[in-house]
């Protein structure tokens, strides 16, 4: 099983965010590495200087790099940040929105976790036209990722294995809109959040994250206990998404548990002490409400407040 | 412009025709439309009967095959189309890459529309669609200024169909999974948002309130009506303050844009709420017909008659007007 590394989807300072990638970079057991502001074109001016040496810097230490596309493209600028993305002919592009697909159209590329599939035909259909590598929304259900994964067996499958989940994109900035700021003029007040702004119900429980234009999960997506079956299905990567926490460590936890050098409960236990801002879920996975967290095992669940009736069949 | 109606059942789709609807769109009774609500939609025989008494009276009918196919059950979603177009619908509302490739591969003389859920909000990704597909027109999602329209028209080959009244999503349509994350149900997969049945409302501490799948969405002194809990309409709190974080519960309404939309060159206007019923497609309909009426003739539009058919009896422009941003 394959390591990926997804992209920060938060604004982190310029500096942080380049020293943050040379540690991966000289540090993390990660095969690959998905880079670039995928979420709000206004923040890529702020990193655009450091890409070139954090790309420079991946590659020298062996990783492989899928610079990524945005989720959303709507405005002439984001477009023409696009065409120019397309062009980096000698990486593999990792396209999140179809906007740039045609151009990549029977060359080699990835399909990131914000393209819509949901079935082997529409694998089948990008695998045709030069999909490498497919990392498959987060809202799939186990059913669905074994019968992907065997539709395209020359295509490596990647699964959203640790983080918060992306769930929603708007062309409204949530950020802006709380601090009573137009999306043109936010002030970038998300860089105040760099692990996203809870969201909480009026009950006071934890529901949901905001990342400006992103809407995320309040809970983090933990895999782990599931890679036995999921490499039984076919999946042949862990997607690990960068959160506020030492995500070397995490990774090594990962691949640790992955090699059979540590049992994943006991992976789960480091897991939560790395980044204890979030429990864990993986209710997705096994076709139940995403933020529930279900057992595969023995493994003990860690959940809110609130329990989703879980039918048993399910466990 | 052609003005394109919701029906959910036989009923409405009758409703529809005589209150002044160019076309109808509605959905097979089952999880490959995106509003699979129980006792709503049509089976096969309802579909072919409606098609011929919308044909007898000049109307155009559309059908919405526009979840996404559940991996392993793709056969299910295929008879769709077939069916649909053995019924010989006027034409079908895709969103499914692998869909429209069947569709476009077996039924090369169906006409095809893209729909909302497949996301094609700019010019390169509605080529895509058309070149790919041929498909002929393309629902624009909920998240465009009438300028960006305008801009878009331009630029594609196909025709554009854009929302003008009704619920409005504020997320991208057909990239989100709030609905699942809090209920396991969702659009794309099941064809369901905020599913009724993991709705509950209670009584605590002397206030109503409103719960998606375990989580609160609103809280409503007694007395005051208690809305719907739609996931992303809802009352929630931050750091920063509480309160609609993403939206309030507002409906859209485009009435008074329409010019704006002509001008823009778009070729059909869609009234949103398969899940609604009969009163309000009446309504609806034949509001939005004199006002397209009245901008043929170059008289005025009266705008603000279809409050009572709005979600929280407010209404919207959405991201038509530029303020989202």
């Amino acid at each position: 099983m394959q390591l990926s590394l997804g992209p920060v989807l938060y604004n982190w300072a310029p500096e942080r965010w380049r020293d943050f990638y040379f540690r991966i970079a000289d540090e993390a057991p990660v095969d690959t590495v998905a880079i670039g502001e995928i979420v709000c074109s206004k923040r890529s001016p702020f990193i655009a200087p450091h890409l070139p040496a954090v790309v420079e810097r991946l590659r020298a230490a062996g990783k492989q790099v899928l610079p990524g596309s945005l989720i959303l493209t709507s405005l002439p600028r984001e477009r023409r940040q696009m065409a120019d993305l397309v062009n980096t002919e000698e990486l593999l592009v990792e396209v999140n929105d179809l906007t740039c697909l045609k151009p990549l159209i029977g060359r080699p590329h990835a399909i990131g976790p914000f393209i819509n599939i949901y079935n082997e035909a529409s694998a089948a259909f990008h695998a045709q036209r030069g999909a490498t590598r497919i990392c498959l929304p987060p809202e799939l259900p186990m059913s669905s990722v074994a019968a992907i994964a065997a539709a395209v067996p020359n295509v490596l499958i990647d699964i959203f294995a640790f983080g918060r989940v992306p769930l929603a994109i708007s062309a409204r900035c949530y950020h802006a809109r709380l601090h009573k700021l137009t999306k043109d003029n936010c002030q970038f007040v998300c860089e105040r959040d760099p692990d996203g702004l809870m969201l909480r119900t009026l009950d006071g429980a934890d529901f949901l994250t905001v990342n400006g234009v992103q809407t995320l999960s309040s809970t983090c997506t933990n895999l782990l206990g599931d890679a036995n079956a999921l490499s039984e299905a076919g999946v042949g990567s862990f997607r690990l998404s960068p959160q506020d926490c030492d995500m070397v460590a995490v990774i090594s936890v990962f691949r640790a548990a992955l090699d059979g050098r540590e049992d994943a409960e006991s992976g789960t236990r480091r897991l939560a002490q790395l980044y204890p801002n979030a429990p864990f879920s993986n209710g997705f996975l096994h076709g139940v409400a995403g933020f529930v967290s279900v057992a595969p095992d023995a493994r003990s669940s860690r959940q809110h407040g609130f329990r989703e009736p879980i039918e048993p069949h399910m466990l | 412009m052609e003005l394109i109606c919701p029906a959910g059942t036989p009923a409405a789709l009758k409703t529809a025709i005589d209150a002044g609807a160019d076309a109808i769109y509605c959905g097979f009774n089952d999880e490959t439309n995106a509003r699979n609500f129980p006792g709503l939609n049509f089976s096969r025989d309802e579909l072919r009967e409606a098609i011929a008494l919308a044909h007898r009276r000049g109307v155009k009918i559309l059908v919405a095959i526009n979840t996404f196919p559940r991996a392993g059950a793709v056969s299910l979603w295929h008879r769709a189309v077939d069916d649909a177009v053995a019924a010989k619908a006027d034409a079908l509302i895709l969103a499914d890459v692998g869909l429209l490739e069947y569709a476009a591969s077996r039924h090369p003389a169906q006409r095809l529309h893209v729909s909302v859920q497949a996301a094609a909000a700019n010019a390169d990704a509605i080529g895509f669609y058309t070149e790919t597909f041929g498909a002929r027109r393309v629902v624009l999602p909920r998240v465009l200024s009438v300028a960006e329209i305008a801009a878009i028209v331009r630029e594609v080959t196909c025709e554009t169909e854009v929302f003008v009244f009704g619920g409005l999503c504020v997320m991208a349509e057909g990239r989100c999974s709030l609905s699942s994350y809090a209920t396991g149900q969702s659009p794309n997969m099941q064809g369901v948002c905020s599913p009724a049945s993991h709705v509950a409302y209670e009584q605590e501490n002397g206030r109503t309130k409103s719960r998606l799948g375990g989580f609160t969405i609103n809280s409503f002194e007694i007395g005051e009506a208690a809305g719907y809990p739609t996931l992303c309409k809802g009352r929630f709190t931050t750091k920063y303050g509480t309160g609609y974080i993403f939206e309030d519960p507002v409906s859209l309404d485009a009435a008074t844009l329409l010019t704006g939309l002509r001008d823009a060159g778009v070729t059909a206007l869609k009234i949103e709420g398969r899940q609604r019923g009969r009163a309000y497609v009446e309504g609806v309909v034949r509001h939005f017909r004199q006002a397209l009426n009245a901008l043929d003739s170059g008289r005025p539009i009266d705008a603000g008659q279809l409050t009572p058919f709005t979600e929280g009896q407010a209404t919207t422009v959405g991201a038509y007007r530029k303020t989202w941003r």
